[in-house]
């Protein structure tokens, strides 16, 4: 590789984050794909992978006597500190990864390098799991207001959209080349969601170019057809999802937002979510917030505030939950947008599905909805996450609101979702690792112009496969929570909005609850399973037996057999129970003692919630690039329980995997 | 003084009750000597009945003839009644304020209290100093019981028997009470049986401005160390506050006096900072604000948070020293009888898995808090609604329990108990139909007779079918130390005390059953699937020739 001018040092220390004099001694690898750090540590040499794709920003510090520090900030919020002895190492381990971090060329990504070993076929399949025309069939269409328009068919209108796509059956191609000509990126109105139970639709567009006086009798037209496919509603909603004050200001570009008075039968309503810079700065400065060093309550809750995240969180949950009430209690049908309509829309729209749809809340629904309205309507994921080089000013964690939208909901329903936190943190962590090819490119054009299917393997084929890590245990398909639409309260509570330390302190495991319900339900009910099929199977021995030898009576006493119920413990019983730094920065408190050396160990020994099923989410990973993914999942499967994953050292994990 | 006398207008009809998320009803008012009831006439179903002591403020507004009482109870919850007629309403509201406010703790509810319940076991007798030491003695023979403090008069907030070490006589016992804040001297309040080392808390020396000192008490806590081994004392007040105690002939331990004690300094608040905090904790929650902001700064500004973490954080290291260092620490503040309390029972929460049961979190409280003299009776006379600020007025119990669960939270199945049992407790030590939390301290609670004449809390809580709905479903003994994390990340708003009558809790309720559901149906299986192995084993003998699989 070209880039790499440097592919190994030696005597590298990996700092510990949360006690910063201590730190791992080992060796420092770059490879195409990955930085490597091993532990010198002859028994365990535990493995650091970091993808390049997932590196955020890299620092070089100032040198000290210990060597030269370099602070690598990750997109999946993991941070890592290593120093390097020598300056001109260093040097080079920073200009590779600059390089490396930021790839010029698709090609450059990982997915076209990563090969799970499966054959073409397997990978077709893949790529099939996720079929919108079936989702679009789901929702009941077509039917007699809606029909699939192939208007966009070889991206002949907008670029930026699928060439797919339903639109009204009164919506005539003139129609629709006419409106695309008045709306930003000629980002017609669409189908996004259609309620089937009112025939109200969730339509999504970009802005007018309507500036202060324009027109456009097409577009016009369009709304009006939207509004006639809704025979419950006489009237339509359009959401502008931007503060007011923006949509103005855009009326001078010659863009803005619809006139009622020019439009027959509609309600025009600004719901007000800030833009890509600004939700860009709020996470940075939350971040900031999270890399504090034993910050005061106080220090956290004014950063947390400060940083305006969970304010915004809010504005896009609002958003979404008057869409929903607008389409299931007026049966009103809604057009959104914002800008360009791929952002604000994208979270919108998605959100307003999911509340009003349970099948969303399945985890293949989860899938499709992604891929609907954010793969499908050209959300654009290489820039803004940054995959290849590109304008840091395009870059805004657009979908990592969306994810956690979707937390927040599963905090207040724990039973209506069938899938896991885990799955969201999964789902968010590959949008950055650019190791499967969904959300490569910033379209479907794009995306199609590069073969990405017969290139890549698909995410979603990935996650199926895994599925049982990512199930919630408290979903049942018959629970009342996972009927119709979420129906969240109409006060606002503003104290349901809670800082997400799974995602943002999520590789400070000593600040996770270090017991996870989750898992030991997971285990309670893949026991429970077993033990069903043990029963039937003794029911029948037992009739068998009894058949024959019906007239015996004499019973001998026999001791009854020790439960199998080994017990299902979910926590670490050795690491996790270290204690942290809990003297703060008290002088009279001795450091002396030898056991000191451990007591800061807490946070970095204690259990790794994530499964190790991928070898990039678990911070260390035994395993080479692009071998298959499902060695590194413990063989023991159903023996044991899946939560002795997470208190496995890695000793016996390497163990595992050497053996598998 | 007759009740009749208090109440006017013993009962009103057509009152309309409001209450978050349940829809308006009307029915009768009717005032009892201890109750507020509130039943509507259709199908004299109960709809409210509420301990006048369980009320903590209320607010009377009228338009026209009807009246509105605004009534704020010590658990947070606020309900209103609006009651036609200006007369009625008046009297209720004066009758409602001097019963819930009545001076003599003879007049209190449980000493009206007939349990309709067949007492199995009396919980006044289930947690006695002498079988807790039973569970010491078997392993340590450094440690005694001592009468000294019989009849209170050594130290008046101590019970009668408490454990010292075996070298210390009763004399030296009455000398340190001396030189200690209250007379509360050295005494045992865990020990670690895993490496032998201890907890003691006391109150202050009295050491003053001129450095007072007492042989006696510095032999009394080296009798505690082994040899050439040093220990800690945890002062939970920050350094300043320490010294200044001197001038009011308080202090705290001077190196050159305790050569083999180091000194931690700590800083836990106390008395009004706590109630204030509380007040303004309770004031956010129930605003409902459209702003996030003006949520997270009110939380903030509330401390109440940043409170839990500083006792959390010094629990920790007092566990820490125990278990890490392997060095026996002396805990006290001031009097020794709020900031210390928490400390040592939070430490024993981590360390000692018996704590970590239903039981054992009832001994706790029975010896850490109502035996070691925690002022109940005062701290929680008023909780978030008061108007009247009184110094002695404090949540510290309710920070403890707080704490406990956000330990309960970073580790869900290493508790035998739930959240509802914790907030249970929250609950009757501010109103209650049981004697358990009156008085201040074990002299006052023999005076009121309390045993003879009220039941205790645990006599009702121990009992099978109550006992089901405080266990926790996803407990599995873990005999480990658990050390939580204190971070900021780490600690949430208990949302189940002070979100309670803000936000419904249906969903979160259902996700809970859900759990029990998975559980219980789980250990059905397992019953009958050990049956019929059973069965079938029998069978399979007597046959001789077991079937092959």
């Amino acid at each position: 590789m070209e880039h790499i001018r440097t592919p190994k040092v030696e005597n590298v220390r990996l700092v510990d984050r949360v006690s910063p004099k201590k730190a791992a001694l080992g060796t420092l690898y770059l490879t195409a794909t990955h930085v490597i750090f091993v532990e010198n540590t002859p028994d365990t040499r535990k493995e650091t992978w970091i993808l390049h794709s997932q590196i955020s920003t890299i620092e070089k510090q100032a040198t000290t006597a210990t060597g030269c520090p370099l602070l690598i900030r990750c997109k999946n919020f993991q941070i890592i500190q290593l120093i390097i002895p020598q300056e001109r190492d260093c040097h080079d381990v920073y200009i590779s990864l600059i390089r490396l971090a930021r790839p010029v060329k698709y090609e450059e990504l990982y997915c076209f390098s990563f090969n799970p070993m499966l054959d073409k076929e397997e990978r077709e399949q893949g790529w099939m799991l996720i079929d919108l025309g079936e989702e679009y069939q789901r929702m009941g269409l077509p039917n007699s207001y809606w029909q699939l328009s192939d208007v966009n068919r070889d991206y002949r209108v907008c670029d930026s959209y699928p060439t797919e796509l339903y639109v009204p059956k009164s919506a005539t191609a003139h129609i629709i080349v006419g409106s695309s000509k008045f709306r930003s990126r000629r980002r017609f109105p669409a189908l996004s969601y259609y309620y089937k139970e009112n025939h109200a639709s969730i339509c999504r567009s970009s802005q007018p170019l309507s500036g202060f006086s324009a027109r456009c009798l097409e577009d016009e037209q369009m709304l009006q057809a939207i509004r006639k496919a809704n025979p419950g509603s006489d009237f339509i909603y359009v959401v502008d999802t931007r503060p007011k004050l923006n949509a103005m200001a855009n009326r001078a570009a010659g863009k803005g937002y619809e006139n009622e008075d020019n439009y027959s039968n509609i309600k025009f309503q600004f719901i007000g979510i800030e833009n890509i810079h600004v939700m860009r700065n709020s996470l940075q400065k939350m971040l900031e917030v999270c890399e504090l060093k034993s910050p005061s309550m106080s220090d956290f809750l004014w950063g947390l505030e400060n940083s305006g995240w969970l304010k915004h969180i809010k504005a896009i949950m609002d958003a979404g939950i008057f869409i929903a009430k607008a389409v299931s209690e007026e049966g009103a049908s809604v057009l959104v947008h914002c800008s360009d309509g791929w952002d604000r829309t994208a979270q919108v729209c998605s959100v307003a599905s999911l509340l009003l749809d349970p099948h969303y809340r399945t985890l293949r629904g989860f899938m499709v909805l992604i891929e609907k309205d954010w793969i499908s309507f050209g959300h654009k994921f290489n820039h803004r996450y940054g995959n290849l080089d590109g304008d840091p000013k395009e870059i805004s964690p657009v979908i990592d609101q969306f994810i956690e939208c979707i937390w927040q909901l599963m905090e207040q329903f724990p039973c209506a979702f069938e899938f896991n936190e885990r799955f969201l943190i999964h789902i968010q962590h590959h949008i950055y690792s650019c190791q499967f090819g969904n959300f490569l490119c910033n379209s479907q054009k794009e995306r199609r112009g590069l073969k990405i299917q017969e290139r890549t393997y698909s995410l979603w084929a990935h996650l199926w496969k895994n599925r049982a890590d990512y199930l919630n245990p408290l979903f049942r398909a018959d629970h009342s929570q996972t009927q119709g639409s979420l129906l969240l309260p109409t006060t606002p509570c503003n104290f349901m909005y809670k800082f997400w330390s799974g995602m943002y302190n999520r590789f400070e495991k000593g600040m996770q609850p270090r017991q996870s319900v989750t898992d030991y339900l997971m285990a309670v009910k893949e026991e429970t399973q077993q033990l069903e099929e043990e029963l039937e199977a003794l029911e029948e021995r037992l009739e068998k037996i009894q058949k024959v030898q019906l007239n015996h009576t004499t019973v001998k006493s026999k001791q009854s057999e020790p439960s199998r119920h080994s017990g299902f413990s979910t926590s670490d019983n050795s690491t996790a129970n270290t204690p942290q730094d809990y003297s703060g920065n008290m002088k009279s408190f001795p450091s002396r003692s030898p056991s000191q050396g451990d007591e800061d160990s807490a946070l970095i020994l204690t259990q790794d919630n994530l499964k190790s099923s991928d070898p990039d989410l678990s911070a260390n990973s035994d395993q080479e690039s692009g071998v298959e993914d499902l060695s590194c999942r413990s063989p023991s499967g159903g023996e044991h329980a899946p939560s002795e994953d997470s208190s496995k050292d890695r000793d016996s994990d390497e163990a595992v995997f050497l053996t598998a | 003084m007759e009740f009749a006398e208090l109440i006017k207008t013993p009962r009103v009809d057509n009152v309309v009750l409001h209450r978050p998320f349940y829809p308006a009803v009307e029915g009768t008012l009717c005032l009892t000597g201890h109750h507020l009831i509130l039943s509507s006439r259709q199908d004299n179903t109960e709809e409210l009945w509420l301990l006048h002591s369980n009320i903590d403020a209320i607010d009377k507004r009228f338009v026209g003839s009807l009246g509105t009482i605004i009534i704020k109870c010590k658990d947070f919850r606020i309900i209103q009644l609006d009651i036609p007629g200006m007369e009625e309403c008046l009297n209720i509201a004066s009758s409602i304020e001097a019963l819930s406010t009545l001076d003599s703790i003879t007049l209190m509810y449980p000493f009206f209290y007939r349990p309709m319940f067949e007492v199995i076991e009396d919980g006044w007798h289930s947690f006695l100093p002498e079988q807790e030491f039973e569970l010491y003695s078997a392993a340590t023979s450094e440690w005694r019981l001592s009468y000294v403090n019989k009849e209170f008069a050594v130290c008046p907030s101590y019970p009668p028997i408490v454990i010292v070490p075996k070298s210390i006589d009763d004399e030296a016992l009455r000398k340190v009470a001396t030189f200690r804040h209250g007379g509360r001297f050295p005494v045992l309040s865990y020990y670690h049986k895993k490496n032998g080392m201890v907890i003691m808390r006391s109150g202050q020396p009295l050491t003053g401005t001129n450095g007072r000192r007492c042989k006696e008490d510095e032999k009394l806590i080296n009798a505690t160390l082994r040899a050439g081994k040093r220990g800690y004392v945890i002062d939970t007040r920050p350094l300043n506050v320490a010294q200044q105690a001197r001038a009011k002939g308080g202090g705290f331990e001077q190196e050159a006096h305790y050569p083999q004690w180091r000194r931690i300094h700590k800083s836990i608040e106390r008395y009004h900072i706590l109630q204030e905090s509380l007040i303004k904790l309770v004031e956010a929650c129930n605003e409902q604000t459209h702003n996030m902001d003006r949520w997270l700064s009110k939380l903030e500004a509330s401390n109440w948070l940043t409170h839990i973490k500083e006792i959390l954080t010094a629990a920790c290291l007092a566990a820490q020293c125990i278990d890490r260092e392997g060095a026996s620490i002396l805990i006290h503040g001031t009097e020794g009888i709020d900031s210390t309390l928490q400390v040592t029972s939070l430490a024993q929460i981590i360390l000692e898995p018996r704590s970590r049961t239903i039981r054992g979190f009832e001994a706790l409280i029975e010896r850490e808090w109502l035996q070691a003299g925690h002022p109940f009776q005062q701290r929680c006379a008023q909780s978030a609604y008061c108007a009247s600020k009184q110094k002695w007025e404090a949540p510290v119990f309710l920070l403890f329990l707080d704490c406990v669960w956000q330990i309960l939270r970073q580790f869900p199945c290493s508790f035998e108990f739930n959240e509802r049992f914790l907030i249970v407790l929250f609950e009757h030590a501010y109103a209650s139909q049981f004697g358990t939390f009156l008085g201040n301290n074990e002299s006052e609670r023999c005076k009121l007779k309390l045993q003879q004449k009220t039941m205790s809390l645990w006599s009702w809580v121990n009992r099978p079918s109550e006992l089901s709905k405080f266990t926790n479903p996803l407990f599995e003994t873990n005999n480990l130390v658990i050390w939580p994390s204190v971070a900021p990340q780490s600690l949430q708003l208990w949302e189940g005390v002070f979100l309670r009558w803000n936000r419904t809790s249906k969903y979160l309720d259902e996700a809970y059953e859900e759990m029990v559901n998975i559980i219980e149906y789980n250990k059905e299986l397992q019953a009958k699937v050990n049956i019929l192995r059973r069965q079938l084993a029998e069978l399979e003998t007597e046959d001789g020739t077991p079937d092959s699989p």
